[in-house]
């Protein structure tokens, strides 16, 4: 018996993938050698997470139900971060003012301008870009690249080419310390948030109708219209779903970074398709458990090896598809 | 014989740059098991994906009902009543047997009469109710795939192969299955198996490199070996 079959039900017995993320942390514990130096990386490696599980879940759900390469997706996300950076700078008397329900307003009226702007401009880049390269996977690659580039230009054009500071609301902006471990409280909401968004998505997939439909198209998209149901209104709406979340993580990750660039985008093009490729492509478990692998790796690497941390997401993607080639968590395909 | 509730006339369909179906023209009376035989790669899976709009008609018309479908799409077809039992059975894995059934029913909620019959008839629907249908064997796929197809009343029901791979046990539980089903629904059966088709069907149409080359009862085919020799060995003949 080969030694992986020895260890196979064990790791089962505890969870199995899920349990990865559990086991990074206990793993990273000793390493770090502090304990507040632990927590302080773990978290932000959650809340890290949490915005790329944001920002990657619906790049994953549109590949798994309309088999969509879509590098355009990160458009999204750069849009959502500056919509976010202009909105918080209009509101800035609230962003600044000493009072929480102001600095939530501004803060969810930054991430509902960015959210919407996903929303609408998700059914005129799906019924511009993707539908006339439909099953056509080069030209998909090739249009979605191109649709990239311009709207980062488009971005540059309206934003300007210099960076941009994103104000972040005041009692968003502190740290608190527990047992010596220093949390900013940003990090803190943004774990929050993306866990609100994944159990609402869960709740979603699992619960309605329309869920239902989402998974079995997933698998099989053919048959679920030979059940009588449009699986292209389907897909509008699920498209226009994950762009609004793309936009939501970008306004997210925009106060996390504190300074957005015109080449945002691209720049997280690489890591949400590393945590779909690590995840499973059509899967959100798949894609919560890549973003939050990605996230805690890439802080505990930065911490204890600097040189390895640009490296860190590219060996972890290797390491998950040696082992598990279709990813941790992939759709059932039929 | 009563009246035809689908027709297919000079149907042509080409995959890719091949043509597959060649002038396909079929009649399939209402009530009862109709079977389309055929050796491999003659054009019965082509035939049933066309008449769903899964592959499209060149050339031709489909009419269910007096009602031209040709250029439907595939989701407004099924809606008209005609469900579709892939070859492959089209199960989705990831959900569990009651969301597989769940899927196939106009609304959310089941017909507790008509799913029960379903359940005695295909016991295993039942006692796995509640497991994933990835879990299932070969058989209990096809059952549960079948079952889906019935869970709502249809007019007509496209079955490609459903013996394909199974034991004969679960062959024999099927034919009284699909006994029980034509009495209020029209079975299109497509079928290699000789032995299966003949002890339900009771038209038959045969169809060979995209052509239909002989229409007529089951029973008369049935009893005359030569014509069984002379039909269903033309393919072969063709290729040598």
């Amino acid at each position: 018996m080969r030694l992986s079959d020895k260890i196979a039900p064990s790791f089962e017995r505890i969870g199995g993938v899920y349990a990865l993320p559990v086991i990074l942390m206990i793993v990273a514990l000793p390493l770090v050698g502090s304990l507040s130096s632990w927590v302080t990386l773990t978290v932000a490696g959650l809340a890290m997470g949490m915005m790329i599980f944001l920002m990657a879940s619906g790049l994953s759900l549109v590949f798994g139900l309309m088999n969509v390469l879509n590098f355009g997706h990160s458009a999204f996300i750069s849009f959502g971060a500056f919509i976010a950076a202009s909105v918080l700078t209009g509101l800035s008397a609230w962003v600044g003012a000493h009072s929480l329900g102001f600095n939530l307003l501004a803060l969810f009226a930054a991430i509902g301008a960015a959210s919407l702007f996903g929303l609408v401009a998700g059914i005129v880049f799906e019924y511009l870009i993707i539908r006339p390269v439909a099953g056509d996977h080069l030209r998909q690659i090739l249009i979605t690249m191109g649709a990239l580039i311009v709207s980062e230009e488009l971005v540059r054009a309206i934003w300007g080419d210099n960076p941009i500071t994103v104000a972040r609301p005041a009692a968003l902006n502190g740290i608190f310390v527990i047992g010596g471990a220093s949390i900013e409280i940003y990090r803190v909401f943004a774990f929050c948030l993306g866990l609100a968004v994944f159990v609402g998505l869960y709740l979603v997939l699992n619960r309605t109708r329309i869920g239902l439909l989402i998974r079995a198209g997933v698998e099989n998209r053919e048959m679920v219209e030979a059940l009588g149901f449009r699986i292209e209104r389907l897909f509008v709406g699920v498209f226009m779903l994950g762009s609004a979340l793309a936009a939501m993580g970008g306004a997210m990750w925009a106060g996390y970074q504190g300074t957005i660039t015109g080449s945002l985008g691209s720049e997280m093009l690489i890591l949400i398709t590393i945590v779909v490729i690590i995840g499973g492509l059509g899967s959100i478990e798949g894609s919560l458990l890549g973003a939050l692998l990605v996230g805690l790796l890439g802080n505990y690497v930065a911490f204890l090896f600097p040189k390895l941390s640009l490296a860190s997401n590219m060996l972890l993607m290797m390491a998950v598809l040696l082992w598990r080639p279709w990813g941790l968590k992939p759709a059932v395909k039929s | 014989m009563s009246g035809s509730i689908l027709r297919l006339d000079d149907v042509h369909t080409d995959i890719g740059q091949y043509r597959v179906l060649h002038g396909v023209t079929l009649d399939v009376p209402e009530g009862g098991v109709y079977v389309l035989l055929g050796r491999n790669g003659a054009g019965k899976t082509t035939t049933l994906r066309t008449i769903m709009g899964l592959w499209r008609a060149r050339a031709g018309a489909i009419v269910f009902r007096h009602r031209d479908i040709t250029a439907l799409h595939t989701a407004d077809i099924a809606r008209l009543g005609i469900a579709y039992v892939p070859e492959n059975m089209g199960i989705f894995g990831g959900l569990t047997v009651e969301e597989n059934m769940r899927l196939a029913s106009a609304t959310s909620r089941f017909d507790r009469t008509r799913l029960g019959r379903i359940q005695d008839l295909f016991p295993a629907i039942r006692q796995f109710w509640d497991k994933p249908a990835w879990s299932l064997s070969g058989g209990q796929k096809q059952m549960l795939a079948i079952s889906r197809a019935i869970i709502e009343p249809r007019d007509l029901i496209l079955i490609d192969e459903p013996t394909k791979g199974l034991a004969p046990s679960i062959i024999r539980a099927m034919i009284e299955a699909f006994r029980e089903i034509a009495r209020d629904t029209t079975i299109l059966l497509v079928e290699q198996n000789f032995l299966f088709a003949s002890s339900l069907g009771q038209g038959v149409s045969v169809i060979d490199d995209g052509r239909i080359v002989h229409d007529g009862d089951m029973a008369a085919l049935a009893a005359d070996e030569a014509l069984q020799t002379r039909l269903l060995s033309l393919s072969m003949a063709a290729h040598q």
